[in-house]
């Protein structure tokens, strides 16, 4: 075994079960590579000496019918997990330690999974470059001083970087998607209602899902199967017929209609998103899919209304940070001033920035003008998707409008960094899944994405289809393991 | 009968102001588990013990509707003869407050799952309807507690989340005591269905009122103040006759009513301003993410339906139909369902050649006054009906006279005993064997021979010595109606 850290969930898998690699040494080897990478700053938390005990114990009685036997792995800092610290990338968590466990983490636990630690992220997932976070930047495995995107930054810089072999994020505008396309890996946003969200820390209920990232699309397969349950701790969990993704997977799609979205051709779109978006086309009519030009006449409004949608929640689901019952606490003279102190201390800018938009649409004579007009536009983005699967079975756009872009680049203009968001919000607006795949490179050999847009609870046929594609494409991620001195 | 307040008028200089009243009233909903947790709603159990992490609001929990909860709204809605919602939008109310640990209420405000129905009032002087404009479901809030530690506002999350009914009337009560029949008819309704146990020292039921005044045959309503949270009916009435007179007076005075929010002070019976209109919350409310539109059936509602006990109105209906009680004992012996309960008992266990008209008396005169002096319930009763209906058999077969009925009822007490076993074990019965009784006054007139001709000449005040000595002797126990009989007779 040359490097347990460089292969695939699936091949790491068959090498555990085939007893040519302990759990153990698993374990040991993602530790190894974590510490030997905290230049990275993908960790917040370090679990790791846990993680050996738990990998020693799986070894002594290990049951190899279980989908992750023994494999150690990070997640995004935003799940819930029973008493290891969750901090949402936040100051005014940054003493929490939950007595629960979410829905998601339990389910890839129950099948074997060993948890090594919890990965950075922007603050309670509001950020497109992971530089929101109160724990510091992350710095992409791609380049030094490239930001991995975000807000599952710290999980796809971990993947990418082979900290761990598989990893989960949350996507509530991109936040899976993004990243993945920045740092070359593959990520998927399910369904709203596919994954429960029992146990992650809200955004905005509406719009968060859980999902897989990974290196590849079968692996991705089989960790959605995983996470994916009907769960009646969370109200908007749906109880639809879940496929085992990974067995299901096939790289016939042939007859397929796939479409072309015109609208997604935005002005002043870099020439290499351009070229990247014809090469995805071909791929996919070399896959012997039907390609279809077709129109999504609101997708202009998918952004603004996101920003309306997504704070008005957020600004009302963190009202219970606020320093009475667990985190962060500052101290006040009186409970409004102990409120004011701890909230201006323990959010950091963004948040506190979306907490107040969010509270402005919602204010008394500008709902109607903000939310309930977001809220209708929401709905026309929803019937355009369901107009243009009338005539195709999916869609294929560019993940991001660019590659990604160096720290610091757009800290200092908000909008310049929602932008990125562009292509993947209207996925979050209508429900629907979306994966990211690896596609090619810009001018300096950084990573570029496509994605593919199902339609609700279509996941098995977006994996077939970026399963198909991913074998033409043939893309292989560049990690020159810089930060490693 | 009470007196007829039909009216509640305010004179001042040449004016009469009439008072506007509309109440929103917090009913807790009698449930085992909260409205979106499965925490206990048990009431003064330790501070912060009935806590789930959905009620203390810890991060990336979920509420869960409780399905009971639902269906007992639903209830409460079909009891008022309110239209029932088949859809309604539960949605988040925003504020801040140390014992709102979610930093929003979920409630629901354009969509109710109850809307418009009706409640009937028995007045004095006649029925009287109120409206009702909605009913909705909501979360009540923490506790907290401001008075234990010198330094600290300490708080018990025990309520937080336990479901309440919001029943909003419209602006059609006029007098204090139309306030106090309404609600106690709300209790009762409620108490009927099972809906809510109504017990407002504890809390479960308590109103916000909502009061203007206008000059008496104006259309047009007053600005108007709510007074928060009032939790008896006591000083409901108070508060709102501090209130109107507080407005009239400034009317008087030529100044202007602000629309605020108040606080009534029981101790010094005045109210206070909270805030003003400028100073309101807004709310900031929308539908709540996390939470579908709470969709229900035909067949749910119908199911619910046919669920539905006999309330208070059928039921007092029935009453005068079937048992020739007078309106007034009917509205009374179904006012609250225990009663209703228990005189239905007594009357089945009273059997054949029942008195129903004593069995009323007997309820509503020696035992309430029972109850009230023990501040007990009728469910608490001493006495058990179906040996109060006993009691009244004794009386009515002329075993023992009202008179030691009354002894009787004082020794039942003592445990619930048996009237009959009382009478044989202290031979408390009734002596109504004529020959015993005619031997028995023959004794006393010649024992008296002077008082019997006095009598006899026309001092007919002398009769009672007569009747005295008799039931002197016999112990009380002489059938007095006997006794009357044969004196008569006999002098």
């Amino acid at each position: 075994m040359s490097d347990i850290t460089s292969l695939t969930l699936t091949e790491l898998i068959k090498n555990i079960k085939d007893k040519k690699i302990s759990s153990e040494e698993t374990t040991k080897a993602f530790i190894e590579r974590g510490e030997k990478s905290r230049d990275l700053n993908a960790y917040i938390t370090e679990d790791f000496s846990n993680a050996l005990l738990k990998a020693k114990s799986f070894d002594q009685k290990p049951n190899f019918d279980l989908k992750l036997p023994g494999v150690p792995m990070a997640v995004k800092d935003l799940f819930c997990t029973n008493g290891v610290k969750t901090t949402a990338g936040s100051k005014i968590l940054n003493n929490f330690i939950p007595p629960y466990e979410s829905t998601v983490t339990q389910n890839i636990w129950n099948e074997g999974a060993i948890l090594l630690g919890k990965l950075n992220c922007d603050e309670f997932a509001m950020g497109s470059s992971n530089e929101t976070s109160f724990y510091g930047n992350v710095q992409s495995p791609i380049d030094k001083d490239l930001v991995p995107g975000g807000s599952s930054g710290g999980s796809a810089s971990a993947l990418a970087a082979n900290l761990t072999p598989i990893t989960i994020g949350t996507d509530t505008g991109g936040s899976i998607r993004q990243p993945a396309s920045f740092t070359g890996t593959v990520g998927l946003k399910p369904t709203y209602g596919s994954c429960s969200r029992y146990g992650i820390v809200a955004f905005a209920s509406s719009l968060d899902q859980a999902g897989p990232m990974s290196k590849d699309v079968k692996d991705c397969a089989l960790l959605q199967e995983i996470i994916s349950t009907y769960d009646e701790k969370d109200s908007t969990s749906i109880d639809f017929k879940r496929n085992e993704y990974s067995k299901e997977l096939t790289n016939n799609i042939k007859g397929k209609k796939i479409g072309i979205p015109k609208e997604y051709r935005v002005d002043g779109m870099p020439k290499e998103i351009e070229d990247l978006w014809t090469k995805g086309i071909e791929y996919a009519k070399d896959c012997g899919a039907e390609i279809i030009e077709i129109s999504l006449p609101h997708t202009n409004y998918a952004l603004p209304t996101y920003y309306i949608v997504a704070p008005a929640e957020a600004s009302s689901n963190l009202a219970r940070y606020d320093g009475v019952k667990y985190g962060f606490r500052s101290k006040g003279e009186n409970l409004i001033d102990m409120y004011e102190k701890t909230r201006s201390e323990g959010f950091g800018a963004e948040v506190q920035r979306r907490i107040m938009i969010g509270t402005y649409v919602l204010s008394s004579g500008y709902y109607d003008a903000y939310y309930l007009k977001a809220q209708k536009v929401r709905k026309l983005i929803k019937n355009d998707f369901d107009e243009a699967y009338k005539k195709v079975d999916a869609i294929l756009t560019p993940s991001t409008p660019s590659a990604a872009f160096k720290i610091g680049e757009k800290t200092n203009d908000p909008v310049s960094m929602y932008l990125n968001d562009i292509f993947t919000v209207p996925v979050n607006l209508a429900g629907l899944p979306a994966i990211s795949i690896p596609a090619g490179v810009d001018d300096k050999g950084y990573p570029l994405g496509l994605q593919i847009i199902g339609k609700a609870f279509d996941e098995q046929n977006i994996l077939n289809i970026a399963y198909a594609m991913e074998e033409k494409i043939e893309f292989k991620n560049k990690i020159t393991n810089w930060w490693i001195k | 009968m009470p007196k007829d307040n039909s009216e509640y008028l305010i004179e001042r200089n040449d004016n009469i102001y009439e008072v506007v009243i509309g109440l929103e009233v917090h009913a807790q909903v009698t449930s085992n588990s909260k409205l979106f947790s499965s925490s206990s709603t048990t009431f003064g159990a330790e501070p912060n013990t009935q806590v789930s992490l959905v009620d203390a609001a810890f991060p990336g929990m979920l509420p869960v509707i409780n399905e009971y909860c639902v269906k007992q709204a639903i209830k409460t809605g079909i009891g008022l003869k309110a239209q029932i919602n088949k859809r309604s939008v539960f949605d988040r109310k925003n504020y801040f407050y140390a014992d709102l640990p979610q930093g929003y209420q979920i409630s629901q405000f354009k969509y109710p799952i109850v809307g418009e129905g009706t409640v009937v009032l028995d007045m004095p002087h006649g029925q009287k309807e109120v409206g009702i404009e909605r009913l909705h479901l909501e979360q009540d809030a923490g506790k907290s507690i401001h008075d234990m530690d010198p330094q600290n506002t300490l708080v018990d999350l025990n309520r937080s989340g336990v479901a309440l009914m919001e029943i909003v009337s419209k602006p059609d009560l006029r007098t204090p005591d139309e306030v106090s029949a309404y609600v106690k008819k709300l209790r009762s309704i409620m108490r009927y269905l099972g809906t809510c146990d109504g017990n407002m020292q504890e809390g479960s039921l308590r109103a916000d009122v909502n009061i203007s005044v206008r000059i008496k045959g104006s259309d047009k309503l007053g600005t108007r103040c709510e007074i928060k949270n009032v939790n008896s009916i006591k000083f409901m009435q108070m508060a709102i006759n501090y209130e109107a007179n507080r407005q009239v007076d400034l009317i008087e005075e030529g100044k202007t009513i602000d629309q605020e929010t108040r606080l009534f002070d029981t101790k010094k019976n005045e109210t206070r301003s909270m805030r003003s209109k400028e100073d309101a919350h807004d709310y900031r409310y929308f539908p709540d993410p996390d939470l579908l539109p709470l969709e229900v059936t035909d067949e749910f509602i119908e199911k619910l339906k046919a669920d539905i006990p006999e309330l208070p109105d059928d039921k007092k209906k029935r009453f005068i139909d079937q048992f020739k009680v007078s309106p007034y004992e009917a509205t009374i012996l179904v006012s609250d369902i225990d009663t209703a309960k228990y005189f239905e008992e007594v009357i089945a266990k009273m059997g054949k050649n029942q008195d129903i008209k004593l069995a009323v008396n007997w309820i509503t005169g020696e035992l309430f006054a029972v109850l009230n002096n023990k501040n007990l319930e009728i469910s608490e009763s001493p006495i058990s009906a179906k040996n109060l209906a006993k009691l009244v058999n004794l009386i009515k077969n002329g075993t023992i006279s009202g008179k030691i009925a009354k002894t009787i009822f004082e020794l039942m007490m003592d445990g619930d005993k048996d009237p009959q076993i009382i009478v044989e074990e202290k031979g408390l019965k009734q002596e109504s064997d004529p020959k015993a009784l005619e031997a028995l006054i023959d004794k006393i007139i010649n024992d008296n021979r002077e008082k019997a001709i006095e009598y006899k000449e026309g001092k007919e005040k002398l009769f009672g010595f007569f009747v005295g000595q008799a039931m002197k002797i016999s112990g009380g126990k002489a059938n007095p109606q006997l006794i009357n009989d044969i004196l008569k007779k006999k002098l």
